[in-house]
């Protein structure tokens, strides 16, 4: 009983830190229709900064600042922020598809760095013993995870309700304007290349913001954590539960979170040893056609609004 | 050591070229940024390596030096062949019912899509491990002053010349060419002109899906083949085409032998643990300054 309220404090807490990252996502492409496939980049970025500042000290590698832990967050943040604008400015000018290609670059880029810099990320092996927030003021781990648990939910909390202020006021409502007819919008004197700058920059310091807490709840960090499928699971998400949606955002983190891990333990539980290491490449393909199938049968996925999805893009033959 | 760096980056740029050909062209014609077409080069390398492996034994001595004879040349074919249907295939499946959709946006997830779960359906059906399509060892030898090369790579080369000498007779003088030609200059244009374009289209992903399948078996041969290479390949192949300039072909070609050479000139300067960054940043570099490229028209 304990072990299945451990597990299942546990997959919350992920759930959570997912759903940040997807609200995140859901801004950029929800709300403005920027696509951004360097997910991983921007959260790994975030992850790393906070090992960084709030680590302890190690010998082999930078760290030791002992900035506190919402500080530390803060500043993870900005360093997430401060990567997308560097992707952002040569490309939000340009054709939407740019921008996605741009992103897994600086995705990629960013973990090859994260590999091969062990002065500043522990290299290949990872950055270990990363500081929890409130570490040691607890008896057991159960109780340790159940006060993350419940920060999780105040992070999300406060996320969902600042990103909804956000998309209501004057300013969301020309992201969205800019997103629907962009002559339209620029000929009402909205500068669009501001606009886009602003939201792509804010969702990634909101994925930021998720490496960050995923750092500092695992305490341990490597590049293996950052790979591309990572970034495909958070659009699974955001298609799932409906782009345009931050309640669909976080209603499509919890089910796919779900999906993958109950796929994960099935794949587990039916196949024998030596097909092990396919478990994985399964439970990719199984997300993948979900995916598919949302995308083609149900686009605006649970809770996404109708109005998200006409009319944009480009025109092609056929 | 510059010019051996130079002779590897024509080796890569031989792969990079003839993939970034079918990048550019579905690119330009369904107006997409197709993130699957990395996998088509894996899988061309895969469905290739399946095929030898089925041929090995059957009369199979090797073509002088090279590493390999007959079955491998003929899986080549093959392996090109089935790469263009799976092509097809996920056009069928996936693009097309989503262009037709009002959700046209969603097509460069699907691709995103596409591309992990084919990466991932190689890991199911092949496994994780490198795979090799020969075992023999081949010895470098020098074929310029400072220049050292084994025979599979300078076979590579020119068989990739070759390839795209193909294609421009190809695009220049068959009538099926020409349409190509006409829709990605100028999709609606061509339409009215009576091209069938739906056709066209079948025979733009069997073109570029075995021209990538070439790549992926060139790749293969020269360095090994692995479920990720086509993922790994992609940015730069976006590179080449960027640089290239969307669309144009002969631009696809130039940008993959600058990217290749660039990527493996790198290596002289920086840590080669950055060399697959070299791509990302030349691509950066082109979009601030020339955003349509080397050979582009300006949109």
């Amino acid at each position: 009983m304990m072990g299945l309220l451990s597990y299942l404090v546990f997959f919350l807490i992920i759930a959570a830190i997912f759903a940040i990252v997807c609200l995140g996502l859901n801004l950029q492409w929800g709300y403005t229709g920027l696509f951004n496939i360097g997910i991983a980049g921007f959260f790994s970025v975030g992850a790393y900064t906070y090992a960084i500042l709030a680590g302890p000290h190690h010998a082999a590698r930078l760290g030791s600042f002992g900035v506190p832990f919402l500080p530390a967050v803060a500043l993870s943040m900005v360093a997430a922020g401060l990567a997308a604008l560097l992707v952002g400015l040569p490309t939000l000018r340009l054709r939407d598809d740019y921008l996605a290609i741009a992103t897994i670059g600086i995705a990629s880029s960013i973990q090859l760095v994260a590999s091969n810099e062990r002065w500043l990320t522990g290299g290949t092996q990872g950055a270990q013993n990363i500081v929890q927030p409130l570490a040691g003021t607890f008896s057991s781990s159960l109780q340790y995870n159940l006060f993350f648990l419940a920060m999780m939910l105040v992070f999300v909390a406060v996320v969902y309700l600042a990103l909804e202020r956000m998309v209501h006021s004057p300013w969301g409502r020309v992201l969205m304007a800019i997103r629907e007819d962009e002559t339209a919008a620029s000929s009402l004197g909205k500068n669009a290349f501001s606009y886009r700058l602003q939201s792509f920059v804010i969702g990634s310091m909101v994925m930021g913001l998720g490496g960050a807490l995923y750092a500092s709840f695992i305490t341990f960090i490597s590049p293996e954590d950052f790979l591309p499928v990572l970034t495909f699971q958070i659009w699974a998400m955001l298609i799932v539960g409906g782009s345009g949606s931050n309640l669909g955002a976080i209603v499509g983190a919890v089910l796919v979170w779900g999906l993958w891990t109950a796929s994960g333990s099935l794949a587990q539980m039916v196949l024998p040893a030596d097909l092990q290491v396919k478990g994985g490449a399964f439970q990719i393909v199984l997300i993948g056609l979900v995916l598919m199938v949302v995308l083609i049968f149900r686009p605006r996925g649970l809770f996404g609004s109708r109005k998200a999805l006409v009319s944009h893009g480009a025109k092609t033959p056929e | 050591m510059i010019a051996q760096l130079l002779a590897n980056g024509v080796i890569l740029g031989s792969t990079l070229a003839l993939g970034a050909i079918g990048l550019t062209l579905t690119y330009n014609i369904l107006n997409f940024a197709n993130f699957a077409h990395g996998s088509l080069l894996s899988w061309g390398a895969y469905l290739a390596f399946t095929f030898a492996l089925a041929f090995v034994g059957a009369n199979s001595a090797d073509f002088g030096p090279l590493s390999f004879g007959w079955p491998l040349l003929l899986a080549l074919i093959l392996g090109a062949a089935l790469t263009g249907v799976l092509a097809i295939v996920v056009d069928l499946l996936v693009f097309r019912p989503l262009r037709r959709s009002n959700v046209q946006v969603a097509l460069v997830i699907a691709s995103f899509a596409v591309s992990l779960m084919l990466r991932n359906l190689i890991v199911v059906v092949w496994g994780p491990e490198p795979k090799y399509f020969t075992n023999n060892i081949q010895i470098q030898q020098q074929i310029l002053p400072g220049v050292r090369a084994t025979p599979d790579q300078i076979f590579v080369v020119v068989l990739a010349l070759l390839l795209v000498v193909l294609l421009h007779l190809f695009l220049k003088h068959t009538r099926l060419g020409k349409e190509m030609r006409a829709i990605a200059d100028n999709p609606v244009l061509a339409e009215v002109s009576g091209v069938n374009v739906r056709n066209v289209i079948y025979w733009t992903w069997v073109l570029g899906g075995s021209l990538a399948a070439a790549g992926g078996v060139f790749y293969g041969l020269t360095v090994q083949i692995l479920p990720e290479m086509g993922f790994n390949l992609l940015l730069p192949l976006f590179a080449a085409a960027i640089l290239g300039g969307i669309g144009s072909i002969y631009g696809a070609v130039l940008g993959g032998f600058v990217i290749g050479i660039a990527s493996d000139l790198s290596v002289a300067v920086i840590s080669p643990g950055y060399k697959p960054a070299v791509a990302f940043v030349i691509m950066i570099l082109v979009l601030l300054v020339r955003p349509s490229g080397i050979l582009g028209e300006k949109k």
